[in-house]
Protein backbone atom coordinates (compact mmCIF):
# COMPACT_ATOMS: atom_id res chain seq x y z
CA UNK A 1 0.00 0.00 0.00
CA UNK A 2 2.87 2.73 0.91
CA UNK A 3 4.92 1.39 -2.11
CA UNK A 4 1.98 2.13 -4.07
CA UNK A 5 1.18 5.27 -3.00
CA UNK A 6 4.52 6.20 -3.48
CA UNK A 7 4.74 5.12 -6.35
CA UNK A 8 1.61 7.32 -7.79
CA UNK A 9 3.15 10.39 -5.93
CA UNK A 10 6.57 10.40 -7.34
CA UNK A 11 5.24 9.70 -10.69
CA UNK A 12 3.17 13.11 -10.04
CA UNK A 13 5.86 14.67 -9.28
CA UNK A 14 8.72 13.77 -12.04
CA UNK A 15 5.53 14.42 -13.94
CA UNK A 16 5.25 17.92 -12.88
CA UNK A 17 8.77 18.21 -12.66
CA UNK A 18 9.23 17.57 -16.35
CA UNK A 19 6.17 19.38 -17.25
CA UNK A 20 7.84 22.76 -15.88
CA UNK A 21 11.03 22.40 -17.95
CA UNK A 22 9.00 21.13 -21.15
CA UNK A 23 5.70 22.71 -21.39
CA UNK A 24 6.37 25.98 -23.78
CA UNK A 25 3.67 28.18 -22.58
CA UNK A 26 4.45 29.85 -19.11
CA UNK A 27 1.20 29.07 -17.71
CA UNK A 28 1.27 25.67 -18.49
CA UNK A 29 4.41 25.47 -16.59
CA UNK A 30 3.28 27.10 -13.99
CA UNK A 31 0.44 23.98 -13.37
CA UNK A 32 2.72 21.60 -13.44
CA UNK A 33 4.77 22.59 -10.90
CA UNK A 34 1.39 22.62 -8.79
CA UNK A 35 1.28 18.88 -9.45
CA UNK A 36 4.43 18.71 -8.55
CA UNK A 37 3.89 20.43 -5.24
CA UNK A 38 0.56 18.38 -4.64
CA UNK A 39 2.63 14.79 -5.18
CA UNK A 40 5.49 16.00 -2.46
CA UNK A 41 2.46 17.43 -0.62
CA UNK A 42 0.72 12.88 -0.90
CA UNK A 43 4.09 12.11 0.25
CA UNK A 44 4.21 14.03 3.00
CA UNK A 45 0.74 12.55 4.50
CA UNK A 46 1.97 9.15 3.37
CA UNK A 47 4.64 9.40 6.00
CA UNK A 48 2.23 11.00 8.72
CA UNK A 49 3.49 14.82 8.41
CA UNK A 50 -0.63 15.77 8.06
CA UNK A 51 0.75 19.20 9.01
CA UNK A 52 3.65 19.99 6.61
CA UNK A 53 1.39 18.05 3.78
CA UNK A 54 -1.44 21.44 4.39
CA UNK A 55 1.27 23.99 4.94
CA UNK A 56 3.01 22.84 1.59
CA UNK A 57 -0.71 23.00 -0.14
CA UNK A 58 -1.70 26.02 1.68
CA UNK A 59 1.51 28.66 0.87
CA UNK A 60 3.28 26.77 -2.01
CA UNK A 61 0.38 25.87 -4.19
CA UNK A 62 -2.24 27.87 -2.45
CA UNK A 63 0.04 31.68 -2.42
CA UNK A 64 3.34 31.32 -4.23
CA UNK A 65 2.37 29.50 -7.81
CA UNK A 66 -0.99 32.20 -7.69
CA UNK A 67 1.29 34.56 -7.64
CA UNK A 68 3.17 33.67 -10.22
CA UNK A 69 0.55 33.15 -12.40
CA UNK A 70 -0.83 36.74 -11.37
CA UNK A 71 2.21 37.93 -12.53
CA UNK A 72 2.11 35.90 -15.91
CA UNK A 73 -0.99 37.64 -16.72
CA UNK A 74 -0.70 40.63 -15.60
CA UNK A 75 2.84 41.04 -18.03
CA UNK A 76 0.51 39.64 -20.44
CA UNK A 77 3.73 36.78 -20.96
CA UNK A 78 1.30 33.80 -20.94
CA UNK A 79 2.16 32.91 -24.89
CA UNK A 80 4.77 30.60 -25.70
CA UNK A 81 6.52 32.81 -27.98
CA UNK A 82 7.52 35.58 -25.50
CA UNK A 83 9.62 33.08 -23.56
CA UNK A 84 11.83 32.35 -26.97
CA UNK A 85 13.29 35.66 -26.25
CA UNK A 86 16.52 35.88 -23.83
CA UNK A 87 17.05 39.18 -21.93
CA UNK A 88 20.26 37.19 -20.80
CA UNK A 89 22.74 35.34 -22.78
CA UNK A 90 24.95 32.53 -21.65
CA UNK A 91 21.75 31.92 -19.08
CA UNK A 92 21.18 28.62 -20.42
CA UNK A 93 24.52 27.33 -19.94
CA UNK A 94 24.74 28.90 -17.00
CA UNK A 95 21.35 27.26 -15.54
CA UNK A 96 23.48 24.18 -16.60
CA UNK A 97 26.46 24.42 -14.34
CA UNK A 98 23.97 25.62 -11.53
CA UNK A 99 21.65 22.69 -11.92
CA UNK A 100 24.87 19.88 -11.88
CA UNK A 101 26.29 21.76 -8.88
CA UNK A 102 23.40 21.78 -6.94
CA UNK A 103 22.18 18.02 -7.85
CA UNK A 104 25.99 17.43 -6.96
CA UNK A 105 25.90 19.04 -3.39
CA UNK A 106 22.41 17.20 -2.57
CA UNK A 107 23.20 14.01 -3.55
CA UNK A 108 26.54 14.50 -1.56
CA UNK A 109 24.43 15.75 1.40
CA UNK A 110 22.06 12.78 1.32
CA UNK A 111 24.94 10.33 1.32
CA UNK A 112 26.90 11.38 3.96
CA UNK A 113 23.92 12.54 6.19
CA UNK A 114 22.31 9.04 5.95
CA UNK A 115 23.35 8.23 9.56
CA UNK A 116 22.11 11.58 11.40
CA UNK A 117 18.90 11.18 9.39
CA UNK A 118 18.45 7.95 10.62
CA UNK A 119 19.69 9.05 14.41
CA UNK A 120 17.91 11.97 14.49
CA UNK A 121 14.31 9.82 13.50
CA UNK A 122 14.69 7.50 16.70
CA UNK A 123 13.20 10.64 18.67
CA UNK A 124 10.03 10.27 16.95
CA UNK A 125 8.21 7.59 18.94
CA UNK A 126 5.79 5.30 18.11
CA UNK A 127 3.41 7.06 20.55
CA UNK A 128 4.88 10.15 19.16
CA UNK A 129 3.24 9.49 15.60
CA UNK A 130 0.00 8.28 16.69
CA UNK A 131 -1.06 11.65 18.55
CA UNK A 132 -1.89 13.81 15.78
CA UNK A 133 -0.90 16.96 17.34
CA UNK A 134 2.62 15.38 18.44
CA UNK A 135 3.97 16.09 15.02
CA UNK A 136 2.83 20.04 14.75
CA UNK A 137 4.28 20.41 18.59
CA UNK A 138 7.78 19.15 17.58
CA UNK A 139 7.76 21.63 14.48
CA UNK A 140 7.25 24.06 16.41
CA UNK A 141 9.91 23.12 19.29
CA UNK A 142 12.46 22.82 16.30
CA UNK A 143 11.48 26.30 14.42
CA UNK A 144 10.48 28.54 17.35
CA UNK A 145 13.25 26.73 20.02
CA UNK A 146 16.10 25.15 18.49
CA UNK A 147 16.52 26.94 15.27
CA UNK A 148 14.61 30.34 16.07
CA UNK A 149 17.98 32.37 15.06
CA UNK A 150 17.95 31.39 12.04
CA UNK A 151 13.84 31.28 11.54
CA UNK A 152 14.34 35.04 12.44
CA UNK A 153 17.00 35.48 10.07
CA UNK A 154 15.33 34.08 7.07
CA UNK A 155 12.07 36.12 7.79
CA UNK A 156 13.78 39.76 8.27
CA UNK A 157 15.75 38.49 4.70
CA UNK A 158 12.46 38.20 3.04
CA UNK A 159 11.31 41.54 4.60
CA UNK A 160 14.50 43.25 3.76
CA UNK A 161 13.73 41.80 -0.11
CA UNK A 162 10.29 42.87 -0.13
CA UNK A 163 11.34 46.71 1.47
CA UNK A 164 14.45 46.64 -1.19
CA UNK A 165 12.01 45.82 -4.59
CA UNK A 166 9.41 48.53 -3.07
CA UNK A 167 12.41 51.14 -3.01
CA UNK A 168 13.56 50.73 -6.37
CA UNK A 169 10.96 50.65 -8.29
CA UNK A 170 9.51 53.68 -6.63
CA UNK A 171 12.93 55.22 -7.18
CA UNK A 172 12.85 54.45 -11.16
CA UNK A 173 9.38 56.29 -10.85
CA UNK A 174 10.98 59.27 -9.34
CA UNK A 175 13.52 59.70 -12.23
CA UNK A 176 10.97 59.29 -14.41
CA UNK A 177 9.00 62.43 -13.21
CA UNK A 178 12.12 64.16 -12.91
CA UNK A 179 12.92 63.60 -16.33
CA UNK A 180 9.32 64.80 -17.75
CA UNK B 1 -15.34 -18.45 -0.22
CA UNK B 2 -19.19 -18.83 0.28
CA UNK B 3 -18.14 -20.34 3.79
CA UNK B 4 -16.00 -17.78 4.07
CA UNK B 5 -18.59 -15.16 3.51
CA UNK B 6 -20.72 -16.85 5.51
CA UNK B 7 -19.37 -16.05 8.46
CA UNK B 8 -19.04 -12.46 8.14
CA UNK B 9 -20.47 -11.17 4.65
CA UNK B 10 -18.21 -8.15 4.57
CA UNK B 11 -15.12 -10.43 5.87
CA UNK B 12 -13.33 -10.86 2.70
CA UNK B 13 -9.59 -12.14 2.98
CA UNK B 14 -7.79 -10.02 5.65
CA UNK B 15 -9.88 -6.82 4.58
CA UNK B 16 -12.61 -5.64 6.67
CA UNK B 17 -15.01 -4.48 4.46
CA UNK B 18 -17.77 -3.01 6.61
CA UNK B 19 -15.43 0.70 7.17
CA UNK B 20 -14.58 0.90 3.58
CA UNK B 21 -18.69 0.46 3.19
CA UNK B 22 -19.14 2.59 5.42
CA UNK B 23 -16.72 5.29 3.97
CA UNK B 24 -18.45 5.06 0.67
CA UNK B 25 -21.69 5.69 2.28
CA UNK B 26 -20.76 8.86 3.37
CA UNK B 27 -18.76 9.55 0.70
CA UNK B 28 -22.46 8.90 -1.45
CA UNK B 29 -24.88 10.82 0.69
CA UNK B 30 -22.11 13.92 1.44
CA UNK B 31 -22.42 14.13 -2.52
CA UNK B 32 -25.78 13.45 -2.75
CA UNK B 33 -26.73 16.06 0.43
CA UNK B 34 -24.22 18.20 -1.60
CA UNK B 35 -25.77 18.93 -4.77
CA UNK B 36 -29.54 18.87 -2.90
CA UNK B 37 -28.19 21.30 -0.65
CA UNK B 38 -26.58 23.74 -3.70
CA UNK B 39 -30.29 23.47 -5.45
CA UNK B 40 -31.79 24.27 -2.49
CA UNK B 41 -29.60 27.06 -1.44
CA UNK B 42 -30.07 28.61 -4.95
CA UNK B 43 -34.19 28.47 -4.44
CA UNK B 44 -33.68 29.72 -0.89
CA UNK B 45 -31.19 33.01 -2.09
CA UNK B 46 -33.82 33.66 -4.77
CA UNK B 47 -37.15 33.06 -2.53
CA UNK B 48 -35.12 35.31 0.30
CA UNK B 49 -33.57 38.30 -1.66
CA UNK B 50 -37.11 38.74 -3.51
CA UNK B 51 -38.83 39.19 -0.24
CA UNK B 52 -36.58 41.59 1.22
CA UNK B 53 -37.24 43.35 -2.29
CA UNK B 54 -41.08 42.61 -2.40
CA UNK B 55 -41.18 40.39 -5.23
CA UNK B 56 -42.62 36.94 -5.56
CA UNK B 57 -39.70 34.99 -6.72
CA UNK B 58 -39.58 31.16 -8.57
CA UNK B 59 -43.17 30.19 -7.85
CA UNK B 60 -44.46 28.47 -10.80
CA UNK B 61 -41.71 25.33 -11.45
CA UNK B 62 -42.91 22.50 -8.18
CA UNK B 63 -44.54 23.44 -5.41
CA UNK B 64 -43.15 27.37 -4.21
CA UNK B 65 -40.73 26.77 -7.00
CA UNK B 66 -38.50 24.74 -5.43
CA UNK B 67 -37.81 22.93 -8.41
CA UNK B 68 -36.95 25.97 -10.57
CA UNK B 69 -32.89 24.96 -9.38
CA UNK B 70 -33.92 21.17 -10.86
CA UNK B 71 -35.39 23.06 -14.51
CA UNK B 72 -32.16 25.63 -14.69
CA UNK B 73 -30.00 22.35 -14.37
CA UNK B 74 -31.71 20.90 -17.20
CA UNK B 75 -31.92 23.38 -19.27
CA UNK B 76 -28.07 24.17 -18.85
CA UNK B 77 -27.62 20.21 -19.78
CA UNK B 78 -29.11 20.38 -22.98
CA UNK B 79 -27.34 23.52 -23.96
CA UNK B 80 -25.07 23.48 -26.74
CA UNK B 81 -20.85 23.76 -25.03
CA UNK B 82 -19.18 25.90 -26.96
CA UNK B 83 -15.26 26.57 -26.51
CA UNK B 84 -14.15 30.04 -28.12
CA UNK B 85 -11.58 29.81 -30.61
CA UNK B 86 -8.77 31.52 -29.13
CA UNK B 87 -9.43 29.22 -25.71
CA UNK B 88 -6.75 27.54 -24.11
CA UNK B 89 -8.19 24.32 -24.58
CA UNK B 90 -7.05 22.19 -21.81
CA UNK B 91 -7.05 24.68 -19.04
CA UNK B 92 -10.42 26.03 -20.16
CA UNK B 93 -12.08 22.46 -19.58
CA UNK B 94 -10.12 22.05 -16.43
CA UNK B 95 -10.88 25.38 -14.70
CA UNK B 96 -14.68 24.04 -14.06
CA UNK B 97 -13.64 21.29 -12.20
CA UNK B 98 -11.40 23.20 -10.36
CA UNK B 99 -13.85 25.04 -9.07
CA UNK B 100 -16.33 22.44 -8.12
CA UNK B 101 -14.58 19.79 -6.96
CA UNK B 102 -12.81 22.53 -4.05
CA UNK B 103 -16.11 23.23 -2.73
CA UNK B 104 -17.24 19.79 -2.10
CA UNK B 105 -13.50 18.57 -0.51
CA UNK B 106 -14.39 20.83 2.04
CA UNK B 107 -17.67 19.44 2.61
CA UNK B 108 -16.03 16.53 4.30
CA UNK B 109 -13.82 17.74 7.24
CA UNK B 110 -17.17 19.60 8.75
CA UNK B 111 -18.89 17.25 11.68
CA UNK B 112 -22.61 16.81 10.39
CA UNK B 113 -24.11 15.39 13.02
CA UNK B 114 -23.19 13.16 16.83
CA UNK B 115 -23.25 13.77 20.63
CA UNK B 116 -20.55 15.80 21.91
CA UNK B 117 -22.61 16.47 25.31
CA UNK B 118 -21.93 15.63 28.50
CA UNK B 119 -18.51 13.62 27.46
CA UNK B 120 -19.87 11.70 24.82
CA UNK B 121 -16.65 12.21 21.82
CA UNK B 122 -19.15 12.53 19.42
CA UNK B 123 -19.19 9.18 17.49
CA UNK B 124 -22.05 6.63 16.43
CA UNK B 125 -22.47 3.21 16.07
CA UNK B 126 -23.45 2.60 12.35
CA UNK B 127 -24.03 -1.32 11.61
CA UNK B 128 -21.71 -2.22 14.20
CA UNK B 129 -18.59 0.40 13.76
CA UNK B 130 -18.04 3.13 15.86
CA UNK B 131 -17.78 6.10 13.41
CA UNK B 132 -18.33 9.81 12.82
CA UNK B 133 -20.69 11.92 11.37
CA UNK B 134 -18.40 13.62 9.34
CA UNK B 135 -16.43 11.94 6.08
CA UNK B 136 -13.25 12.84 7.63
CA UNK B 137 -11.94 13.47 10.56
CA UNK B 138 -7.76 14.50 9.60
CA UNK B 139 -5.64 15.50 12.04
CA UNK B 140 -5.22 18.56 10.47
CA UNK B 141 -9.28 19.37 9.70
CA UNK B 142 -9.24 23.15 9.88
CA UNK B 143 -6.03 23.23 8.01
CA UNK B 144 -7.85 21.48 5.02
CA UNK B 145 -10.37 23.68 5.28
CA UNK B 146 -7.54 26.55 4.30
CA UNK B 147 -5.68 24.59 2.37
CA UNK B 148 -9.04 23.90 0.06
CA UNK B 149 -10.03 27.74 0.26
CA UNK B 150 -6.54 28.32 -1.32
CA UNK B 151 -7.01 25.93 -4.03
CA UNK B 152 -10.45 27.13 -4.96
CA UNK B 153 -8.40 30.18 -6.79
CA UNK B 154 -7.36 28.49 -9.03
CA UNK B 155 -10.82 27.70 -10.94
CA UNK B 156 -11.22 31.14 -11.25
CA UNK B 157 -8.08 31.93 -12.22
CA UNK B 158 -7.54 30.06 -14.86
CA UNK B 159 -10.88 30.39 -16.20
CA UNK B 160 -10.56 33.44 -16.96
CA UNK B 161 -7.28 33.34 -18.35
CA UNK B 162 -7.82 29.93 -20.58
CA UNK B 163 -11.05 32.12 -22.67
CA UNK B 164 -8.34 34.05 -24.23
CA UNK B 165 -10.75 37.24 -23.57
CA UNK B 166 -9.83 40.31 -22.15
CA UNK B 167 -12.96 40.79 -20.08
CA UNK B 168 -12.46 37.64 -17.76
CA UNK B 169 -8.87 37.73 -17.55
CA UNK B 170 -9.88 41.36 -15.44
CA UNK B 171 -12.01 39.39 -13.47
CA UNK B 172 -9.45 36.43 -13.10
CA UNK B 173 -6.74 39.33 -12.30
CA UNK B 174 -8.63 40.81 -9.48
CA UNK B 175 -10.22 37.17 -8.28
CA UNK B 176 -6.77 36.00 -7.22
CA UNK B 177 -5.57 38.94 -5.77
CA UNK B 178 -8.62 39.29 -3.69
CA UNK B 179 -8.17 35.59 -2.87
CA UNK B 180 -4.93 35.64 -2.07
CA UNK B 181 -4.96 38.99 0.47
CA UNK B 182 -8.58 37.64 2.11
CA UNK B 183 -7.04 34.19 2.83
CA UNK B 184 -4.11 36.19 5.69
CA UNK B 185 -7.14 37.60 7.17
CA UNK B 186 -9.24 34.15 7.48
CA UNK B 187 -6.26 32.07 7.73
CA UNK B 188 -5.20 34.66 10.97
CA UNK B 189 -9.13 34.58 12.58
CA UNK B 190 -9.25 31.02 12.34
CA UNK B 191 -5.49 30.48 14.16
CA UNK B 192 -7.70 31.85 16.90
CA UNK B 193 -9.78 29.63 17.21
CA UNK B 194 -7.21 27.20 16.89
CA UNK B 195 -4.92 28.66 19.42
CA UNK B 196 -8.22 28.71 21.97
CA UNK B 197 -9.08 25.13 21.42
CA UNK B 198 -5.59 23.69 21.29
CA UNK B 199 -6.47 21.30 18.73
CA UNK B 200 -6.25 21.70 15.20
CA UNK B 201 -9.20 18.68 14.30
CA UNK B 202 -12.53 19.78 13.38
CA UNK B 203 -14.54 17.06 15.72
CA UNK B 204 -11.67 18.02 18.84
CA UNK B 205 -12.75 21.90 18.08
CA UNK B 206 -16.82 21.12 18.52
CA UNK B 207 -15.84 18.56 21.62
CA UNK B 208 -14.27 21.68 23.15
CA UNK B 209 -17.99 23.82 22.82
CA UNK B 210 -20.00 22.18 24.89
CA UNK B 211 -21.97 25.57 26.38
CA UNK B 212 -22.75 28.52 24.81
CA UNK B 213 -19.88 30.03 26.95
CA UNK B 214 -17.45 27.55 25.84
CA UNK B 215 -18.57 29.08 22.41
CA UNK B 216 -15.52 30.33 20.37
CA UNK B 217 -17.39 33.03 19.85
CA UNK B 218 -17.13 34.11 22.99
CA UNK B 219 -13.77 32.70 24.47
CA UNK B 220 -12.25 34.24 20.79
CA UNK B 221 -13.66 37.51 22.11
CA UNK B 222 -16.17 37.88 18.82
CA UNK B 223 -13.15 40.04 16.83
CA UNK B 224 -12.16 37.05 15.07
CA UNK B 225 -15.23 35.56 14.09
CA UNK B 226 -16.80 38.76 12.46
CA UNK B 227 -13.18 39.04 10.75
CA UNK B 228 -13.71 35.52 9.60
CA UNK B 229 -17.08 36.25 8.10
CA UNK B 230 -16.29 39.03 6.55
CA UNK B 231 -13.25 37.62 5.01
CA UNK B 232 -15.18 34.34 4.11
CA UNK B 233 -17.78 36.95 2.02
CA UNK B 234 -14.56 38.11 0.48
CA UNK B 235 -13.38 34.64 -0.14
CA UNK B 236 -16.59 33.27 -1.53
CA UNK B 237 -16.49 36.49 -4.46
CA UNK B 238 -20.13 37.18 -2.32
CA UNK B 239 -21.68 41.05 -2.77
CA UNK B 240 -20.78 43.76 -1.34
CA UNK B 241 -17.11 41.75 -2.94
CA UNK B 242 -18.34 40.42 -6.25
CA UNK B 243 -15.82 42.48 -7.99
CA UNK B 244 -14.98 39.18 -9.95
CA UNK B 245 -18.10 39.12 -11.51
CA UNK B 246 -18.85 42.72 -11.69
CA UNK B 247 -21.28 42.94 -14.05
CA UNK B 248 -21.45 46.35 -15.47
CA UNK B 249 -17.70 46.75 -15.97
CA UNK B 250 -16.64 43.18 -16.61
CA UNK B 251 -19.80 41.66 -18.75
CA UNK B 252 -20.05 38.45 -16.81
CA UNK B 253 -16.53 38.02 -15.00
CA UNK B 254 -14.35 35.04 -15.34
CA UNK B 255 -17.06 32.96 -16.73
CA UNK B 256 -18.11 34.99 -19.36
CA UNK B 257 -16.69 32.33 -21.91
CA UNK B 258 -18.18 29.42 -20.65
CA UNK B 259 -21.60 27.95 -21.62
CA UNK B 260 -23.94 24.39 -20.82
CA UNK B 261 -22.84 22.59 -18.22
CA UNK B 262 -19.32 24.34 -17.80
CA UNK B 263 -20.81 26.86 -16.40
CA UNK B 264 -23.47 25.44 -14.57
CA UNK B 265 -20.21 23.27 -12.57
CA UNK B 266 -18.99 26.95 -11.96
CA UNK B 267 -22.48 27.96 -10.70
CA UNK B 268 -22.52 24.89 -8.67
CA UNK B 269 -19.52 25.89 -6.98
CA UNK B 270 -20.61 28.74 -6.45
CA UNK B 271 -23.36 28.82 -4.75
CA UNK B 272 -21.72 25.42 -2.45
CA UNK B 273 -19.43 27.46 -0.96
CA UNK B 274 -21.88 29.57 0.83
CA UNK B 275 -22.95 26.25 2.32
CA UNK B 276 -19.62 24.54 3.41
CA UNK B 277 -18.51 28.04 4.71
CA UNK B 278 -21.53 28.41 7.05
CA UNK B 279 -21.00 24.80 8.31
CA UNK B 280 -17.51 25.64 8.55
CA UNK B 281 -18.72 29.23 10.64
CA UNK B 282 -21.13 27.17 12.76
CA UNK B 283 -18.51 24.70 13.51
CA UNK B 284 -15.58 26.73 14.86
CA UNK B 285 -17.28 29.78 16.89
CA UNK B 286 -20.99 27.93 17.34
CA UNK B 287 -20.14 24.58 18.39
CA UNK B 288 -21.47 22.53 15.40
CA UNK B 289 -23.68 19.44 16.36
CA UNK B 290 -23.80 20.86 20.07
CA UNK B 291 -27.15 21.90 21.09
CA UNK B 292 -27.72 25.60 23.02
CA UNK B 293 -26.93 25.35 26.46
CA UNK B 294 -26.88 27.54 29.28
CA UNK B 295 -24.19 25.96 31.82
CA UNK B 296 -26.85 23.09 32.85
CA UNK B 297 -29.67 23.81 31.20
CA UNK B 298 -29.90 22.35 28.00
CA UNK B 299 -32.51 23.56 24.98
CA UNK B 300 -33.00 20.16 23.91
CA UNK B 301 -35.42 19.84 20.53
CA UNK B 302 -38.63 17.61 21.30
CA UNK B 303 -39.65 14.97 19.09
CA UNK B 304 -36.46 14.20 17.84
CA UNK B 305 -33.91 11.49 19.43
CA UNK B 306 -30.31 12.33 20.64
CA UNK B 307 -28.46 11.02 17.44
CA UNK B 308 -30.23 13.42 14.94
CA UNK B 309 -30.19 16.23 17.15
CA UNK B 310 -26.80 17.13 16.34
CA UNK B 311 -27.56 17.48 12.85
CA UNK B 312 -30.80 19.38 13.10
CA UNK B 313 -28.83 21.59 15.18
CA UNK B 314 -26.10 22.16 12.19
CA UNK B 315 -28.61 22.57 9.65
CA UNK B 316 -30.53 25.15 12.08
CA UNK B 317 -26.83 26.91 12.87
CA UNK B 318 -25.93 26.63 8.75
CA UNK B 319 -29.22 28.32 8.10
CA UNK B 320 -28.82 31.30 10.32
CA UNK B 321 -25.48 32.33 8.51
CA UNK B 322 -26.96 31.64 4.62
CA UNK B 323 -29.63 33.75 5.24
CA UNK B 324 -26.95 36.20 6.40
CA UNK B 325 -25.13 36.08 3.76
CA UNK B 326 -28.40 36.58 1.63
CA UNK B 327 -29.18 38.91 3.87
CA UNK B 328 -25.34 40.91 2.71
CA UNK B 329 -26.33 40.29 -0.55
CA UNK B 330 -29.61 42.55 -0.69
CA UNK B 331 -28.41 45.26 1.82
CA UNK B 332 -24.57 46.20 1.27
CA UNK B 333 -23.69 47.78 -1.93
CA UNK B 334 -20.31 46.85 -3.88
CA UNK B 335 -16.74 47.81 -2.98
CA UNK B 336 -14.59 49.92 -4.95
CA UNK B 337 -11.27 47.59 -5.66
CA UNK B 338 -9.03 50.59 -3.54
CA UNK B 339 -11.74 50.15 -0.66
CA UNK B 340 -11.64 46.65 -1.20
CA UNK B 341 -7.64 46.11 -0.84
CA UNK B 342 -7.37 49.29 2.10
CA UNK B 343 -10.17 46.57 4.15
CA UNK B 344 -8.10 43.71 3.37
CA UNK B 345 -4.73 45.01 4.06
CA UNK B 346 -5.13 47.99 6.21
CA UNK B 347 -8.00 46.95 8.35
CA UNK B 348 -8.75 42.92 8.84
CA UNK B 349 -4.86 41.70 8.75
CA UNK B 350 -3.83 44.04 11.45
CA UNK B 351 -7.10 43.36 13.49
CA UNK B 352 -6.62 39.94 13.14
CA UNK B 353 -2.88 39.71 13.82
CA UNK B 354 -3.14 42.03 16.39
CA UNK B 355 -5.90 39.72 18.26
CA UNK B 356 -4.34 36.72 17.84
CA UNK B 357 -1.03 38.41 19.99
CA UNK B 358 -3.41 39.69 22.34
CA UNK B 359 -4.49 35.86 23.02
CA UNK B 360 -1.54 34.17 22.60
CA UNK B 361 0.28 36.73 25.35
CA UNK B 362 -3.13 35.65 27.64
CA UNK B 363 -1.98 32.33 27.12
CA UNK B 364 1.80 32.80 28.12
CA UNK B 365 0.70 34.68 30.76
CA UNK B 366 -1.74 31.97 31.95
CA UNK B 367 1.73 29.37 31.85
CA UNK B 368 3.79 31.71 33.33
CA UNK B 369 1.36 32.93 36.18
CA UNK B 370 0.93 36.51 35.61
CA UNK B 371 -1.52 38.80 36.40
CA UNK B 372 -4.07 38.27 34.05
CA UNK B 373 -4.84 41.79 34.07
CA UNK B 374 -1.72 43.68 33.68
CA UNK B 375 -0.51 40.96 30.86
CA UNK B 376 -3.89 42.03 28.81
CA UNK B 377 -3.59 46.05 29.41
CA UNK B 378 0.46 45.34 28.23
CA UNK B 379 -0.30 43.44 25.29
CA UNK B 380 -2.97 45.92 24.18
CA UNK B 381 -0.61 48.95 24.80
CA UNK B 382 2.12 47.33 22.63
CA UNK B 383 -0.94 46.58 19.75
CA UNK B 384 -1.67 50.24 20.22
CA UNK B 385 1.01 51.27 19.72
CA UNK B 386 2.07 49.32 16.35
CA UNK B 387 -1.20 49.89 15.26
CA UNK B 388 -0.23 53.85 15.70
CA UNK B 389 3.14 53.13 14.02
CA UNK B 390 1.57 51.45 10.93
CA UNK B 391 -1.15 54.75 10.62
CA UNK B 392 2.33 56.46 10.61
CA UNK B 393 3.73 54.62 7.72
CA UNK B 394 0.23 54.62 6.19
CA UNK B 395 -0.11 58.43 6.08
CA UNK B 396 3.51 59.36 5.17
CA UNK B 397 3.50 56.95 2.31
CA UNK B 398 0.12 58.67 1.43
CA UNK B 399 1.38 62.29 1.73
CA UNK B 400 4.64 61.30 -0.44
CA UNK B 401 2.29 59.80 -3.14
CA UNK B 402 -0.02 63.21 -3.11
CA UNK B 403 3.59 65.38 -3.45
CA UNK B 404 4.20 63.31 -6.20
CA UNK B 405 1.09 63.89 -8.20
CA UNK B 406 -0.47 60.72 -7.81
CA UNK B 407 -4.22 60.97 -7.24
CA UNK B 408 -5.00 57.83 -5.27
Amino acid sequence: MELFVFICAAVMVLLGALGVILRSNPVHAALSLVLTLFGVAVLFVAQEAHFLAAVQVIVYAGAIVVLFLFVIMLLGVDKAEDIKTEPLTAQRPLALVLGVGVFAVLAAAIVTSTESVVRRGEGLSVTNVEDPDANIRQIARSIFGDYVFAFEVVSILLLVAVVGTVLLTRRQRREAVVSK
Amino acid sequence: MPALLGIDPLLVGDVLWTPLLIVLLKVLIIFAVGLLATMLNVWFLRKVIAGMQNRVGPNKTGPFGLLQTLADGIKLFFKEDLIPERADNFVFRLAPYLTFVPAFLAFAIVPLGGDFTGGNDGTVTWFGEVTRVQLADPPVGVLFAVAISSIAVYGIMLAGWASGSKYPLLGSVRASAQMVSYEAALGMSLATVVLVAGTLSTSGIVANQTTVGTWHLVTTGIIPFVIFLIASTAEMNLPPFDLVEAEQELVGGYNTEYSSIRFGLFFLGEFMNPITMSLLLSTLFFGGPNPIAFGDTVINIPLIPGALEGTVWVMLKMFAFLYAFVWFRATFPRLRYDQLMDLGWKVLIPASLGWFMLLAAQRVGDVAGWDPVITTVVAAIVLLVSYSLLQLALRTSRLEREREGAMF
